[in-house]
């Protein structure tokens, strides 16, 4: 019998993979080959989507962009017995564009059927939980704070110093949260590694849950990723019956249960405290700190809340301790990022790899330049409230300090590529735009400024008293940055400014024309 | 007069009662396809808050309808990742063909919303038919797949 791997993540289902995998059945079926097709998450070269692969005894083979129409009874004959076709990419391990990077968090994703719990303990998992649940919850931890995680939603705050807040707070009851509110344009991974490897996170979230003392997690998934929520929740359901979640974690004697609950359509449910509201089931209005959420955090309990990749990466460090961790990064950011690859790119997807890596290392060699085919102008790094960054900034490193020392902010890990048709007033003013439609309104400075923001702009654009304008957007754009409850407000000036101190010419500004 | 259940509803809803008020209208959304008005009545008795605390939570997330939806819905993706490839286009092709993406125009039981990110952003212009996703859209292959989705 032979294996045959094709994803049901959902971006490589919107370039036809369902209908690859029913047309592959149905010839399989009639022309009597053996065959057993297992439905993966994806690889995350999302350009090569549908990319069907065949287990062969030397690993398994790649066949790329697989159109259900011209499946005919002889190529998938040849595919099944892994015969060269023009499509095929060999051995999909040591395919180059995979072979450089380093996939810890992701290091299942795209391999294992995601439902199955076989197959996830057959690849390394439930180790790092078996492992924590030797230590104690101090000594879980200190190995979490040794390994130098920090959180990937986009501050960076320390993870082990966020559990040590929780675990010291002394509380009936308390809670682990998960932040799979990933609404950054550009950003795909929470999504991916919920699609295809599940598991992980309920493994990550059950440590967190048995070492500070929380009983209860909540994932907090966006409602635009319907697909997430479903794998979620059935593995959840498959978690419990096999004793990983419940009353007793793997026999522990140590209770936690996870539950999945849906957004329903707000950007700002993504910010810490908005979520929390939410989940409540109120409106996600930013609730303002202190008191932090590790003290007073979800129904007003201690709350650890963390994002999918900072809690995905858990169970490796407790697999294999906080030492192999440490040991990838740069400066003061350690182990891998998952960086994500978008937009205007030729060839997007996932990129892990340690910190470090330069901007335009992953733009041009991993991205391949523009998919327009055009010359790249400028990308945007960590989504809606990132900064624009053009070619002066393609040596910096990727990581948190020296990224935010070039006037960029890693954020989640996303990269949009825009080309040289891009006007970067436009995109300005839709920072604004966005920002008004998805403000909560508690703050004023976010609420109203990013409406006259839109209005500032428009002036700015059509060359009404331009000099006076420009004064007034950097006034208001610092008033938004000083003056706002949260990120919300407080980082929409960041693309605004930088697209116009990189290319004012887009705006009318300094003699240049739009 | 009320077009379903109120009691059919108040059954579904106490079950979830501790799940709160944004729970409870999403599911109210999930059985009946929006909320309508006086279903605000109910959520509010079975959630034990006021009604006025259940229209805040209502009118706050863009998700939530009071109206019934198309028999198919195209979501269109508007953000960064999708602009940088032709997402403007998109819309305003959808535009010229009668729909607003902004004000969710529903023409021949189809509508057209726009939505920020579906994190399908390597495969931009993305969008959401129905719940089924869809990648390097233009506006012909949605308008297509959305009439064949209506037979």
């Amino acid at each position: 019998m032979t294996k045959v791997f094709i994803p049901c993540d959902s971006a490589a289902l919107s370039v036809g993979a369902d209908s690859v995998a029913a047309t592959f059945a149905a010839i399989a079926q009639a022309s009597s080959l053996d065959v057993t097709i297992i439905r993966t998450g994806s690889r995350g070269m999302y350009w090569l989507e549908p990319l069907v692969e065949i287990e062969t005894t030397s690993g398994r083979v790649g066949y790329t962009n697989v159109d259900a129409r011209a499946l005919t009874p002889s190529v998938v004959a040849d595919m099944v017995s892994a015969s060269d076709l023009p499509n095929s990419i060999g051995l999909v391990d040591s395919f180059p564009w995979l072979a450089k990077q380093q996939r810890v968090t992701f290091a299942r994703v795209g391999v294992i059927d995601p439902l199955s719990i076989e197959d996830y303990e057959f690849f390394g998992g439930l180790v790092g939980l078996r492992n924590s649940l030797q230590e104690t919850g101090v000594g879980v931890v200190e190995m979490i704070t040794e390994s130098g995680l920090r959180g990937r939603g986009g501050a960076g705050f320390p993870a082990g110093v966020k559990w040590r807040g929780v675990l010291q707070t002394q509380a009936d009851q308390k809670y682990i949260c998960c932040n799979a509110d990933e609404g950054d344009s550009g950003t795909f991974a929470d999504r991916m590694l919920m699609e295809g490897d599940p598991f992980t996170l309920i493994e990550g979230m059950t440590i967190a849950g048995t070492a500070v003392g929380a009983t209860k997690g909540y994932i907090y998934i966006r409602s635009e990723y319907p697909h997430a929520i479903s794998t979620m929740t059935r593995a959840i359901d498959v978690a419990r019956s096999h004793g990983v979640l419940g009353e007793s974690v793997l026999g522990s004697g140590k209770s936690f249960d996870l539950e999945v609950r849906a957004g329903a359509g707000s950007y700002v449910c993504g910010e810490e405290t908005a979520m929390l509201e939410s989940i409540e089931g109120k409106r996600g209005m930013v609730r303002p700190k202190p008191p932090i959420p590790a003290v007073v955090g979800l129904f007003g309990k201690p709350t650890v809340i963390n994002n999918v990749m900072t809690l995905a990466a858990v169970p490796m460090i407790m697999a294999q301790g906080p030492a192999a961790y440490q040991a990838l990064g740069h400066e003061r950011s350690r182990g891998t990022q998952v960086f994500q690859l978008a937009g205007n790119i030729a060839q997007g997807g996932i990129v892990e790899t340690a910190f470090g890596i330069t901007l335009g290392e992953l733009v041009d060699e991993f991205g391949g330049g523009t998919r327009s085919g055009r010359p790249v102008k400028t990308v945007q790094i960590g989504g809606p409230l990132g900064a624009y960054l053009d070619h002066n900034s393609w040596d910096v490193p990727m990581a948190y300090e020296s990224l935010a020392a070039a006037g960029g902010m890693l954020g989640h890990g996303g990269v949009v590529v825009f080309d040289d048709t891009v006007n970067m007033a436009q995109q300005a003013r839709f920072a604004m735009e966005f920002c008004a439609e998805e403000s909560c309104g508690k703050c004023t400075p976010c609420r109203i400024g990013s409406t006259r923001g839109v209005e500032v702009i428009d002036r700015i654009m059509a060359g009404v008293d331009q000099s006076k304008n420009l004064v007034l957007l950097e006034d208001l754009c610092e008033v938004m940055a000083d003056g706002s409850l949260c990120a919300m407000g407080g980082l929409t000036p960041l693309p605004v400014r930088s697209a116009l101190k990189l290319f004012p010419a887009d705006f009318g500004v300094n003699g240049g024309t739009r | 007069m009320t077009p379903y259940s109120e009691d059919l509803l108040r059954g579904v809803l106490s079950q979830h009662s501790s799940k709160g008020v944004l729970f409870a209208l999403q599911t109210t959304q999930e059985v009946l396809g929006y909320v309508p008005d006086s279903s605000l009545n109910v959520i509010a008795d079975v959630c034990n808050v006021s009604r006025a605390e259940v229209y805040g939570v209502f009118t706050f997330y863009s998700d939530l309808r009071k109206t019934p939806p198309a028999q198919v819905v195209i979501k269109v993706c508007v953000a960064e990742s999708c602009q940088a490839v032709g997402s403007r286009t998109v819309v305003d092709e959808l535009h010229a063909r009668g729909y607003d993406v902004h004000a969710g125009t529903i023409q021949d039981d189809i509508a057209c919303e726009q939505i920020f990110c579906l994190g399908n952003c390597a495969l931009s212009p993305a969008a959401l038919i129905n719940g089924v996703p869809m990648g390097r859209v233009t506006a012909d292959a949605l308008l297509q797949a959305a009439s064949e989705m209506k037979q």
